[in-house]
C-alpha cells in the first residue's frame, strides 16, 4: 500500500478496501519510525491528520469524494498552515502559528486531503541541499549520508522514503526538481502565475512558485491539479480555467505515444560540468523518448550561462525587502535581551536567521543601494529578459526542451559547507527556468554511483503543463524508474 | 544686507488621505478613531505569507486628481517598494511609487493677498503617486514602552508634489488652501487636517534676488494646520537669512516644526539620510489605466459633482461679467456655485437677464449664505449639509428687495429665520418655500412703506422729538443724518424704503 498510486489508493479508498484513517495511520507510523532518521518532517500533525481522515472518511462514505480526498499529503514547511506550526525552518519562525491556511493548503483541505505534517526545507527555501535548515538538514532516503537537494528536501525525501504518497513544494530556482531528481521521485514547478503565492512564505517574490512532488507524473497531475486556480488575493494570480491534468493523461496507449513530439537538446545544457554518470543516464533517456517516437533537436539557449549571476542579484534583492518583516517586532523570534531599537532589531535578526539567509540578505541589500542599483538589479533583469527570449526562440522550433535537471547526483551532507558559490553553480539547469518564469518538470531517469538516483528535466512554453506531465507520463509507462525505492521503503 | 535681498523658493509635498471605505492593499476599514489595531488585517499587520491587492477606488480617486489639474494620468505606473525599519512600519517597506507616478505635470492656480493688493499665479505640479500610509507608534502611556498602532497601516495617500514655485508663506499657503479645496471638491480626501488627512511638507531654501541656482533646502516635515505651515516657513526663511547672513551655510535637513516654541529644528542632516533601496514592487503588477478607464472616471465624476471649480469660475467672468475674486468666492465647494446660479435665475425679474443680477446674487451668497453654511458646517461636524437655505429662495429674497415688496434687512432676517430652520431639522429641510416667504410678510405685515405721506409723516414725528440732532446736523455733523434715518427706520418698525427716507429726510432739513 505504501507504494500505491494515487490512482490505486483512490481505488482502494472508494472500494473500502482501506479507510482514510487507516491510510493515515499507516503513513503516521512511518514516520514516527523513519523520521527520526530521515529527519523530512519538521512537525508531525498526528490529530489533524487523523481528524480529517475521519471527515474523509465520512465523504466518502456519502458519495462525496473528489480525487484526493482520504489522499495524505505533507506541506512544506513555507506554507501557512492555521493553527499549525509553520516554520520556514528558522528560528526566526519557531514558534510562528499561523492563524491563516495558504490558498494552497485550503484548496488541498477542501479536496479533502489529509494533511499529515509539514516537511523540513532550506531556511526560508535558501538553498540546494537542505543544510540551511534550523531543525538540521533532511537526508536523501537513498543515502542518508548525502543530502536530500532543496529547498524542498524535506517534501522530496519523505515522498521518495513513502513517508507521504505526495507533498507539495516550492520553486524559485529549483527547489522542486533539483530535490525529486537527488531523491528519484517526480517534481514539477508550474508557470509562474498558475499557483497562488498567497500564504507562501516569500523568498524571491518574482521566482517563487508553488509546485507538486509525487513518484510519477501521474500523481504530480492530480496533486497539481488540486493546487492551481485563480485566487484574487495574490496579483500576480492568473485568471485563467483550471485544467484537468489527469484527465489528459488518460490517452489510449500506443507503440510510439510521441510521435510528432519534437524534444530541443539545448547545446548549452550538455557541456562541460555535467558527470558522465548524468549524461549517460540522459541520453539513454533521450534514446528512450526517440523509440516512444519523439524526435530531437539541437536548440541553443545562449544567455542560460547568465542565469546564476542574474538569479544571484534578483533573488537576493527581493529576499533583502521580503525577510525585513521578520523584525521581532509582532511576531516570530525576538532577542531576550537589547538595548534600543536599532539594537532590538539587529540582536533579534542576528539570531533569528542562519548563514545562508544572512548571506543573501547583505547580499541584496547591497545590489539594491543607491549607486549600484543600475549595475546589479537592472542590469539583471535585462539579462533574465534576455534569457526568456532565449527560450522562446528555442520553443519556436521544439515542443519541450530536455536535459539533466542536476549536474551530478546527490552530494554528501557537509562536502558543499566551505563553498556557497559552488553550491550555487549546481543549480545551473533549473534556475533559468524560473527567470523565465516557465514549467519545469523533473522525472527520475536512471541511476549513477552508489544507486544514487538521477534526473531528466523537461521545459515547456507557459502553461503548458498538461503536455509536460503528459510526456513525462508517457516514458513511465514504459520504463519503470519511477517505481524504484530506496531500501526503507521496500 | 535687509530681508528684501533675498528670495524665498518654496515647494510643497502634501499627503491627502484619500477617502475610500478600506485600505490601499487590504479590505480593512479606513474609518478613523477605533479602539488600536481593531483595523489592522492579516496583510497590514505583514503576517507571513500574504500579497497586497491594489484597492480600485484608490487609483480612481487619483485619476480625479489628474484629471482636474490637467495633468498626464499614466497608462502605466509601477509601485515600488520604499525599504526601511521601523516599528510601525510591518512590512519593513512601504508600498510607493517612485519612477512611474500614477500623476504626471499638471498645475493649480492660486490667489494671493487681499483687495488691491491680491494677485494670481499658477503652481506647477511635479507629480502625485500613490502610497500606504505607515501605522503609528505611541510613545505616552505605556511605562517607557512604545506602543504600536496598526489602525492607519495601509491607509491610501495621494502624495502630491509641486514644483518650486512659491516664493512667500503666503504664497505656499494659498497653494495649500487651493489644493485642500480642491481635493474636496472631487471628493477623493475628507482633508481633515487634525485627524491627518491633509499633510504639508515645505521645502525652505532661500537665495539672492536674480541668482539662478536654488539655495540648499530644508524639508520641514508634517505640518497639520495652515497656520502652522506659515509660522514654520516664516521661521526657517528668516532662520535661514540670519545663517547666510553670519557667513553660515545651510546644510540640507529634514527639520520638524514646534509649534509650542515656533521653532523649526533638525531632525536629521543628509548624512543620515536613508538608502531606501527602491526597486519595484514584485507583488504587484504594473498599474495600467486604459483610456476607456479614464473616460469613465471622468463621466462619473461629473455627475456626481459637475464642474470643476475653474470650469465654474470661467463662466461666471466670461457668461456672467463677475470679477475673477467673486468667481473664486463662489466656488468653495460643489454646492455653492449651483445655489449662486439658482440665486441669480430666481432674482432676475421679467425681462432681466441672469446677468442683470449676478452681482447682487452674488454679494448675497458670499455675504449671506456662505458664512451661514461655514457656521452651521463647524457646529456639525459630523454632518453633511447639503444646501441649507434653497438658492431660489435666496433669489426671491432678492427679487422682493428689488421690486420694494421688502426692505433689505427684512429680506436677511427672513433668510437667517430660514436658515436657523433648517438647521434645527439638521438640513433636512431648506428652512421654507416661497409661499413661506409671502405668508410671512403677509401675517407680519413686513411690507415696506413705501407711501411718501406716510414716510413724510413719521420724519415729521422724528423731527419734532430729535431737536438737538437737526440742529448738529445744521452746525454741518452729517453723522446726526444718520442717527435721525435710523430713528425714522426704528419708528416705522424697519418697513419703510430707507432711501425714500433718506430723500425725503434731506429734502425737509435742507429744503
Amino acid at each position: 500500500m505504501i507504494n500505491a498510486s494515487l490512482v490505486e489508493l483512490r481505488r482502494a479508498l472508494d472500494a473500502r478496501q482501506i479507510s482514510s484513517v487507516e491510510l493515515a495511520t499507516l503513513f503516521l507510523d512511518r514516520i514516527a519510525a523513519l523520521n527520526p532518521q530521515l529527519n523530512a518532517f519538521i512537525t508531525v500533525d498526528r490529530d489533524g491528520a487523523l481528524t480529517a481522515a475521519r471527515d474523509a472518511d465520512a465523504r466518502i462514505a456519502a458519495g462525496q469524494a473528489g480525487a484526493l480526498t482520504g489522499i495524505p499529503l505533507a506541506h512544506k514547511d513555507l506554507f501557512c498552515t492555521e493553527g499549525v506550526l509553520t516554520t520556514c525552518a528558522s528560528k526566526m519562525l519557531a514558534n510562528f502559528v499561523s492563524p491563516y491556511d495558504a490558498h494552497v493548503v485550503s484548496l488541498l483541505k477542501a479536496a479533502g486531503a489529509v494533511s499529515l505534517g509539514k516537511t523540513n526545507m532550506d531556511e526560508f527555501a535558501m538553498g540546494s541541499s537542505n543544510e540551511s535548515s534550523f531543525y538540521g538538514p533532511s537526508k536523501n532516503p537513498w543515502d542518508p549520508s548525502r543530502v536530500p537537494g532543496g529547498s524542498s528536501g524535506g517534501s522530496a525525501a519523505a515522498v521518495a522514503a513513502r513517508l507521504t504518497p505526495i507533498a507539495t513544494g516550492s520553486d524559485t530556482g529549483g527547489s522542486v526538481r533539483q530535490p525529486a531528481a537527488f531523491c528519484g521521485i517526480t517534481g514539477i514547478k508550474p508557470s509562474y502565475g498558475l499557483v497562488s503565492r498567497y500564504g507562501m512564505v516569500a523568498f524571491a517574490s518574482s521566482l517563487d512558485q508553488g509546485g507538486a512532488f509525487g513518484a510519477s507524473a501521474e500523481d504530480c497531475a492530480l496533486l497539481l491539479g488540486a493546487m492551481t486556480g485563480f485566487d484574487e488575493r495574490d496579483s500576480t494570480s492568473l485568471e485563467r480555467p483550471v485544467e484537468d491534468y489527469a484527465a489528459a493523461l488518460a490517452a489510449p496507449a500506443s507503440a510510439k505515444p510521441l510521435e510528432g513530439l519534437r524534444i530541443g537538446l539545448p547545446r548549452e545544457f550538455f557541456g562541460e560540468g555535467m558527470a558522465d554518470e548524468v549524461r549517460a543516464a540522459v541520453e539513454a533517456a533521450l534514446e528512450q523518448y526517440r523509440a516512444l517516437g519523439a524526435t530531437t533537436v539541437e536548440v541553443s539557449l545562449p544567455n542560460a550561462k547568465l542565469a546564476i549571476p542574474a538569479y544571484y542579484v534578483i533573488a537576493p534583492a527581493e529576499c533583502s525587502s521580503n525577510l525585513s518583516r521578520f523584525d521581532g517586532v509582532r511576531y516570530g523570534h525576538r532577542a531576550a535581551e537589547y538595548g534600543d531599537l536599532a539594537d532590538m532589531y539587529s540582536r533579534s535578526r542576528a539570531e533569528g536567521f542562519g548563514d545562508e539567509v544572512k548571506r543573501r540578505i547583505l547580499v541584496g541589500t547591497y545590489v539594491l543601494s543607491h549607486g549600484y542599483y543600475d549595475a546589479y538589479y537592472l542590469q539583471a533583469q535585462r539579462l533574465r529578459r534576455l534569457i526568456a527570449q532565449d527560450f522562446q526562440a528555442a520553443l519556436a522550433q521544439c515542443d519541450v526542451i530536455a536535459g539533466p535537471t542536476t549536474p551530478t547526483t546527490a552530494w554528501a551532507l557537509g562536502a558543499m559547507a566551505d563553498d556557497p558559490v559552488q553550491m550555487y553553480l549546481s543549480d545551473i539547469y533549473t534556475i533559468a527556468v524560473n527567470l523565465a518564469g516557465l514549467p519545469g518538470l523533473s522525472h527520475p531517469c536512471g541511476f549513477g554511483a552508489g544507486s544514487l538516483p538521477i534526473g531528466l528535466q523537461l521545459v515547456g512554453d507557459y502553461f503548458s503543463e498538461s503536455r509536460l506531465m503528459n510526456t513525462a507520463h508517457r516514458f513511465q509507462q514504459a520504463t519503470d524508474w519511477h517505481q524504484r525505492r530506496p531500501a526503507c521503503a521496500q | 544686507m535687509s530681508r528684501t535681498d533675498w528670495e524665498v523658493v518654496i515647494g510643497l509635498e502634501v499627503h491627502a488621505q484619500l477617502n475610500t471605505a478600506s485600505k490601499i492593499f487590504s479590505g480593512a476599514s479606513t474609518a478613523f478613531g477605533a479602539a488600536p489595531n481593531v483595523q489592522a488585517s492579516a496583510v497590514d499587520i505583514a503576517l507571513p505569507g500574504v500579497l497586497p491587492v491594489l484597492n480600485r477606488g484608490a487609483v480612481e480617486r487619483a485619476i480625479r486628481f489628474g484629471l482636474a489639474i490637467g495633468a498626464h494620468v499614466a497608462p502605466t505606473s509601477v509601485f515600488a517598494r520604499k525599504n526601511y525599519f521601523y516599528p510601525d512600519l510591518p512590512k519593513g517597506y512601504q508600498i510607493s511609487q517612485m519612477d512611474l507616478p500614477v500623476v504626471v505635470g499638471g498645475e493649480i492656480t492660486i490667489r494671493v493677498g487681499e483687495g488691491e493688493a491680491a494677485y494670481e499665479k499658477t503652481v506647477r505640479l511635479t507629480r502625485a503617486h500613490l502610497e500606504e500610509d505607515a501605522g503609528k507608534s505611541l510613545h505616552e502611556d505605556f511605562h517607557g514602552m512604545t506602543g504600536i498602532d496598526l489602525n492607519r497601516a495601509g491607509t491610501p495617500l495621494l502624495e502630491i508634489v509641486s514644483e518650486p514655485d512659491m516664493r512667500s508663506s503666503a504664497e505656499a499657503v494659498a497653494y495649500a488652501r487651493a489644493l485642500h479645496a480642491l481635493v474636496r471638491w472631487i471628493d477623493i480626501c475628507d482633508g481633515n487636517m487634525q485627524e491627518g488627512s491633509f499633510r504639508c511638507d515645505a521645502n525652505v531654501s532661500v537665495r539672492k534676488k536674480g541668482a539662478a541656482a536654488f539655495g540648499t533646502r530644508r524639508e520641514i516635515k508634517n505640518l497639520n494646520s495652515f497656520r502652522f505651515l506659515q509660522q514654520a516657513i516664516d521661521y526657517e526663511v528668516q532662520w535661514q537669512i540670519d545663517t547666510l547672513e553670519d557667513g553660515g551655510t545651510i546644510q540640507q535637513a529634514t527639520v520638524l516644526f514646534d509649534p509650542d516654541s515656533g521653532e523649526t529644528r533638525m531632525m536629521r542632516s543628509k548624512e543620515d539620510a536613508h538608502d531606501y533601496r527602491y526597486f519595484p514592487d514584485p507583488d504587484l503588477l504594473p498599474l495600467a489605466i486604459s483610456d476607456e478607464w479614464k473616460a469613465r472616471v471622468k463621466e462619473e465624476m461629473f455627475d456626481q459633482i459637475g464642474l470643476l471649480p475653474e470650469d465654474w469660475r470661467k463662466k461666471f467672468v466670461d457668461q456672467y461679467g463677475l470679477s475673477r475674486q467673486d468667481a473664486i468666492a463662489l466656488t468653495p465647494f460643489p454646492r455653492a456655485p449651483i445655489v449662486f446660479e439658482d440665486a441669480a435665475l430666481a432674482a432676475a425679474r421679467e425681462g432681466e437677464s441672469v446677468t442683470d443680477v449676478a452681482k447682487v446674487a452674488a454679494n448675497w451668497v458670499i455675504n449671506e449664505y456662505l458664512p451661514r453654511w461655514n457656521a452651521s458646517a463647524e457646529r456639525h461636524p459630523d454632518i453633511a449639509i447639503p444646501e441649507g437655505v434653497h438658492g431660489s429662495i435666496v433669489g426671491y429674497l432678492i427679487r422682493l428687495v428689488r421690486e420694494n415688496v421688502i426692505n433689505n434687512k427684512t429680506a436677511k432676517d427672513l433668510f437667517d429665520e430660514f436658515w436657523q430652520r433648517a438647521e434645527a431639522k439638521f438640513f433636512d429641510s431648506h428652512g421654507g418655500t416661497e409661499h413661506d416667504v409671502d405668508r410671512l410678510i403677509e401675517e407680519r405685515g413686513l411690507k415696506q412703506v413705501t407711501d411718501s405721506g406716510a414716510i413724510e409723516a413719521i420724519i415729521d414725528e422724528v423731527l419734532a422729538a430729535n431737536p438737538k440732532s437737526v440742529e448738529e446736523f445744521r452746525a454741518g455733523k452729517e453723522k446726526a443724518f444718520n442717527a435721525l434715518v435710523g430713528q425714522a427706520m426704528k419708528a416705522s418698525k424697519g418697513k419703510a424704503n430707507p432711501a425714500q427716507v433718506n430723500e425725503l429726510l434731506r429734502k425737509k432739513l435742507t429744503g
